[in-house]
């Protein structure tokens, strides 16, 4: 008998749509579902979430079933830079202010890559910063303060 | 001549100095991120979207879209035939032979063939397009609310079919993009749904932050998996000029290729991109010699890609008609229109026909900039491939945080962008297409409200969707596609174009 065993990449895709599709379905349990005459806000979220759920199951059948490609490289680095990127823009852009929030943003992006020396970036955040006062802030008149009020002494 | 007169308003509309400018920034913008590699036509558009909103009038603000679509996909095609580096699916057949015919020092005919071919492909399908958006519009004017989720169903089951790898995966990204795309107010009550009790994501997830997370920053992060040079071999490009024989062999696979791509590219799910492959199969298969496919045949290139261009015109019909995104380029534009005020559907056509045509004219101006323009500035595009990939993200992320957040001056859309970043590299490491989640998110709203009009008027019996006629071929032909795609052999064809591909 062969032993049990779930291929990871499917497995996880698996695990990952029933688990949103959870997620929608008890929220949708807090709404009022209404009848499929007059339907409630929560009718036809409801009825995807658990076609969610089914599909979610079926991929975790073929995973018990088949072995497919494995995940491969995960880009950890790339992701433990670029995803804070636009977050710590989002952060500082009111209290900071749009130039120097877009200057560490460019550089918190920078370190993605190993090969990037930090004198380039620098450089390179500088640059872009200059040239997003030059294009957004100046020509195209975007409506954000260049320093914010944590500037202000 | 209605037909000319509609026209006449659409180049008049187009030619504007203003436009005309937008339609050049535009095709230069496109082609510029196009170009770089790794990053295809959709993450393009996805990153450049935000600008085009900093344009009051929606229709410049249109035109200079439909410029960076083209621009993108001529970039795409230029990375492919000089790297060997196809940005998209679509251009993935250019690069089997135009990268042969770079390798043997004819890089700037296989570049000018690809620019000829897809002029030629654009002004035929611009024209069909023209002919066929009126008729199609008077027919989807007659709909209803049945009618309409029959058709949504129609699209959203296509995408599926035309997806890479596994179907069920597919389904299941258009169910979840349906969900995400019901986040927000109910329209019927007003109770916020699955907000978590956030205000600012009152109004929906924000569209464009959807688009930026789930095609840009997931593709950048992709892209660093593995971070290797590259090697750009050719570091100048001469001898543009395509020679006789050249042009006595590219002629008929153009205009066979320009046919199967109008034919195919109204096709709702990406038609763009089957059609290039329907087209290289069948110069491969008519050719005298065969063999010289894959190593650098001019057929290989001029009938792709002039497939390709015409299907990504023609894939205009459905959105401009109907308010049917044909595939994600398409849900990026209809996105563009709803956030500019505009409802995309049969009424764009006849209470703002100077937008309707002016984009279809505009089509063809953007393919004209494209030729006169590109051919001379290859060079500026060859030495752009030089710049190394570690210099270009942090730009890009800079870029995007800036676009979405003057969007809607909102710093929750700004999460958002890192939060479907996350989900979209986390689903495409699972082997999850993007693309029909896009769809999906689009649709989601729109489908939503249609079936629960129908089922009012209907006072709440189900049978109304196939008791109409119109609402029951369309259902009948979504339920053919399932099950054709389901089919044993047509799965086991499925994957093997899909694989030829990678």
């Amino acid at each position: 008998m062969k032993p049990f065993t779930i291929d990871t990449t499917n497995g996880i895709c698996a695990a990952l749509f029933i688990f949103l599709g959870g997620f929608f379905a008890l929220q949708s349990l807090d709404l009022e579902i209404g009848t499929a005459f007059r339907m409630g806000p929560g009718y036809f979220p409801l009825v995807l979430a658990i076609v969610l759920i089914l599909l979610g199951a079926v991929i975790l059948v073929e995973a018990v079933r088949f072995e497919s490609e494995p995940i491969g490289h995960v880009a950890w680095r790339g992701m433990l830079f670029i995803l804070p990127a636009p977050i710590f823009f989002g952060l500082t852009v009111r209290g900071l202010g749009f130039l120097p929030s877009i200057f560490l943003t460019a550089l918190i992006a920078s370190f993605a890559s190993g090969r990037m020396r930090p004198l380039t970036a620098l450089v390179l955040s500088a640059g872009l910063t200059l040239f997003a006062f030059l294009v957004f802030s100046y020509a195209l008149g975007l409506p954000f303060r260049r320093f914010g009020p944590w500037l202000q002494f | 001549m209605e037909l000319l007169d509609n026209l006449a308003l659409g180049f008049s509309t187009a030619s504007s100095l203003a436009n005309l400018g937008f339609c050049l920034i535009g095709v230069l913008l496109g082609t510029l991120i196009g170009v770089l590699p790794g990053i295809g036509a959709t993450a393009t558009i996805a990153m450049l979207l935000p600008i085009t909103f900093q344009i009051g009038d929606p229709v410049s603000s249109l035109i200079m879209l439909a410029g960076i679509y083209y621009g993108a996909q001529y970039g795409g095609s230029t990375t492919a035939i000089l790297i060997n580096m196809p940005g998209e699916s679509s251009s993935a057949v250019t690069a089997i032979d135009g990268y042969q015919m770079a390798k043997n020092g004819r890089a700037g005919a296989a570049l000018a063939i690809a620019a000829i071919g897809s002029f030629f492909a654009g002004t035929v399908s611009t024209f069909l397009v023209a002919v066929f958006a009126p008729p199609l519009t008077a027919i989807a004017l007659e709909f209803g609310a049945a009618e309409y989720f029959s058709l949504m169903i129609v699209g959203l089951v296509s995408s599926v079919a035309l997806a890479h790898g596994s179907i069920v995966k597919a389904l299941a990204m258009v169910v979840l993009g349906l969900l995400l795309g019901i986040v927000g107010t109910d329209i019927y009550t007003g109770t916020p749904r699955f907000t978590l009790g956030i205000r600012e994501y009152a109004d929906g997830l924000n569209f464009v932050a959807v688009a930026v997370g789930v095609f840009g920053v997931a593709e950048i992060l992709r892209n660093l998996e593995n971070e290797h040079e590259r090697s750009v071999m050719i570091r100048s490009v001469s001898g543009l000029m395509p020679t006789r024989d050249d042009f006595r062999r590219m002629a008929a696979p153009i205009v066979r290729g320009t046919i199967i791509g109008s034919a195919l590219g109204i096709l709702p799910g990406g038609g763009a991109i089957l059609a290039a492959f329907a087209s290289y199969t069948v110069e491969k298969r008519i050719s005298k010699n065969p063999g010289e496919f894959g190593k650098g045949a001019v057929e290989g290139v001029a009938g792709p890609e002039s497939a390709n261009n015409a299907g990504a015109q023609t894939s205009f019909i459905p959105m401009l008609t109907l308010g049917i995104p044909a595939n994600p380029v398409m849900a990026l534009m209809i996105g563009a229109m709803i956030i500019q005020g505009i409802v995309p559907g049969p009424n764009v056509a006849i209470e703002q026909p100077a937008l309707f045509w002016g984009i279809i004219a505009s089509m063809w101006i953007g393919n004209l900039m494209l030729i006169i323009l590109n051919l001379p500035l290859i060079g500026l595009w060859v030495k752009l491939l030089t710049i190394p990939y570690y210099v270009l993200f942090p730009i890009i992320m800079a870029f995007c945080s800036i676009g979405v957040y003057s969007v809607n001056t909102n710093i929750y859309d700004l999460y958002a962008v890192a939060f479907f970043g996350l989900l979209g590299y986390l689903l495409t490491k699972l082997r999850c297409e993007p693309a029909p989640l896009l769809l999906g998110f689009v649709l989601g709203p729109l489908l939503e409200e249609n079936l629960r009009r129908a089922m009012i008027l209907a006072r709440g019996d189900p049978t109304t969707f196939v008791t109409r006629p119109i609402s029951a071929g369309l259902l009948f032909i979504a339920f053919a596609v399932l099950v054709i795609v389901f089919l044993p052999a047509v799965k086991k064809k499925r994957e093997e174009v899909f694989v030829e591909e990678n």
